[in-house]
């Protein structure tokens, strides 16, 4: 041991030296939010909670297409489709079992009109398993809700697509 | 008949007067506690129940009260339930003769510091029992390094308590204070101050001597297998003993109630003032060095306790000795 180690351990150098720092840290501002009150900002690309969207005129943009039901890895969705009366083709039934859902994004990708996306929202904890099966009703309800962020969302995120 | 029930009466009201603001300052402290280490974290800590967060420990100890209070079916269950009643009625009970000011304690016997080193060496026992009754391995290797722990911090701790007496003359906490009217004893006794502090850490089992629960190692030590309110207990008495640590420093050292300075407008401020103030930094020292220190290994801190502090403190004894000695300033009692 040489004399400058003996002297640090003798006066407790390092400790005063680690004091000085708490204290120092203790007058500075945190680095966490307070969250439930403040949030965190979210980038565009957030795939957080589904919505089935609809085009200006209140019309359902999903055609029935079943790309999303085909690439969706987890097969969370489920989606049965009929005739119209005026010849287009549409889902009767769209239902996503959120937790079977992995969250890749690969439905939103896979959707060639935009219908299903995945929004900013993240806070959908339910109390019970079944508010968790999605069905077109709640979607579209998500849809609407969330229409204008979703719409900037997107027209945000295209040049990256 | 009358006459005793009306003393025990008066008794009760005066223990309850000394309990209950203890009990509420035990759960203020936990929560200075987790705020400070939240805030040298960067964190914010506890700040949502009440104003600043001040009630999380309120609700924390309801939640407790409504657990379930599991007692593991191959324990001793007799044991197993006494053991966190004693820890905490042991921190509480040392709290009668703790000084607030000249005239506001429990009981005033003469000799407080002995009393009061008894009592929290009793301390160890609720601990051991927890661990050996609990008839698991954790608990008790936690309950096993926790009574080596305090026993070799101990005896430190009383020899730089004679320290102290060698500059008083009495046992008696209140004239422990009163010696220090001139001069607190943290200035002629600095580095004994030291050492009483971190063996202080030591003996309430904080970070970086809290190797009894090292989470790492040993799950939760001995409180591993409590539950609901026996748990609580536990974490009162601990928070108890470290607030008991506080002011046995600031009474042995820092000069209890006495004001920084006896002038003008130091001096008016209430004495129980300056003891809660002088109790609150020195639990303010504990919450901070929660936060910057990392955990000791188990040789080390034995060698810390054996190999340094003891001997150190018995040469400083023996210079204290002799100073006094030497220029003829020897406490004159009636000894």
């Amino acid at each position: 041991m040489n004399f400058n180690r003996i002297f640090k351990t003798i006066f407790l150098v390092e400790f005063i030296l680690g004091l000085y720092l708490a204290i120092r840290e203790l007058f500075r501002k945190s680095k966490t939010i307070n969250y439930p009150f403040e949030k965190g900002s979210i980038s565009p690309r957030m795939r957080g909670e589904h919505a089935l969207r609809r085009y200006p005129n209140g019309e359902e943009r999903c055609i029935a297409c079943k790309l999303c039901e085909a690439v969706c890895p987890a097969q969370a969705i489920t989606i049965e489709s009929t005739e119209r009366a005026d010849g287009s083709r549409k889902t009767t039934k769209y239902d996503i079992d959120m937790l079977k859902c992995i969250y890749c994004g690969l439905c939103q990708e896979s959707c060639p009109v935009d219908a299903i996306v995945q929004g900013p929202n993240f806070e959908f904890a339910t109390e019970t398993r079944e508010e968790l099966y999605y069905n077109k009703e709640k979607l579209l309800a998500n849809g609407d809700r969330w229409e204008s962020v979703l719409a900037k969302n997107i027209k945000l995120d295209k040049p990256y697509r | 008949m009358l006459e005793y029930i009306q003393i025990l009466g008066q008794e009760i009201y005066r223990i309850l007067f000394l309990l209950v603001p203890i009990l509420v300052s035990v759960a203020m402290i936990v929560w200075l506690d987790r705020r400070v280490w939240g805030l040298v974290q960067k964190r914010r800590g506890p700040n949502v129940v009440g104003p600043f967060g001040l009630f999380q420990t309120l609700a924390d100890a309801l939640k407790y009260i409504f657990k379930e209070i599991i007692i593991p079916a191959s324990a001793n269950k007799v044991v197993f339930i006494l053991a966190p009643i004693i820890t905490m009625t042991l921190a509480l009970v040392a709290w009668a003769v703790i000084p607030m000011s000249e005239e506001l304690v429990l009981s005033d016997i003469n000799v407080g510091i002995l009393y009061l080193f008894a009592v929290s060496s009793l301390g160890v026992y609720g601990i051991i029992m927890g661990g050996w009754a609990s008839n698991s391995k954790y608990p008790f290797l936690g309950a096993i390094r926790s009574a080596a722990q305090m026993v070799s911090y101990e005896v430190s701790i009383g020899i730089i308590i004679i320290n102290v007496l060698l500059c008083v003359g009495s046992l008696n906490l209140k004239d422990i204070v009163i010696a220090q009217n001139d001069l607190w004893f943290v200035i002629p006794l600095f580095p004994m101050f030291v050492v009483f502090f971190i063996s202080a850490l030591a003996e309430t089992n904080r970070p970086p001597f809290d190797l009894p629960e090292a989470e790492a190692e040993l799950v939760a030590g001995y409180q591993t297998e409590y539950s609901g309110m026996m748990y609580a207990m536990f974490w009162l008495g601990e928070y108890a003993n470290i607030l008991l640590m506080c002011a046995m420093g600031s009474i042995l050292f820092l000069g209890g109630w006495l004001p920084i300075i006896d002038i003008y407008p130091l001096n008016l401020v209430p004495s129980p003032i300056w003891m809660i103030l002088k109790i609150l930094f020195l639990f303010f020292l504990f919450a901070l060095i929660k936060a910057i220190v990392p955990r000791y290994r188990y040789d080390q801190l034995m060698k810390l306790g054996w190999k340094i502090f003891l001997p150190f403190s018995l040469i400083y004894l023996v210079l204290t000795a002799s100073f006094l000695f030497y220029f003829d300033k020897l406490p004159k009692g009636n000894f």
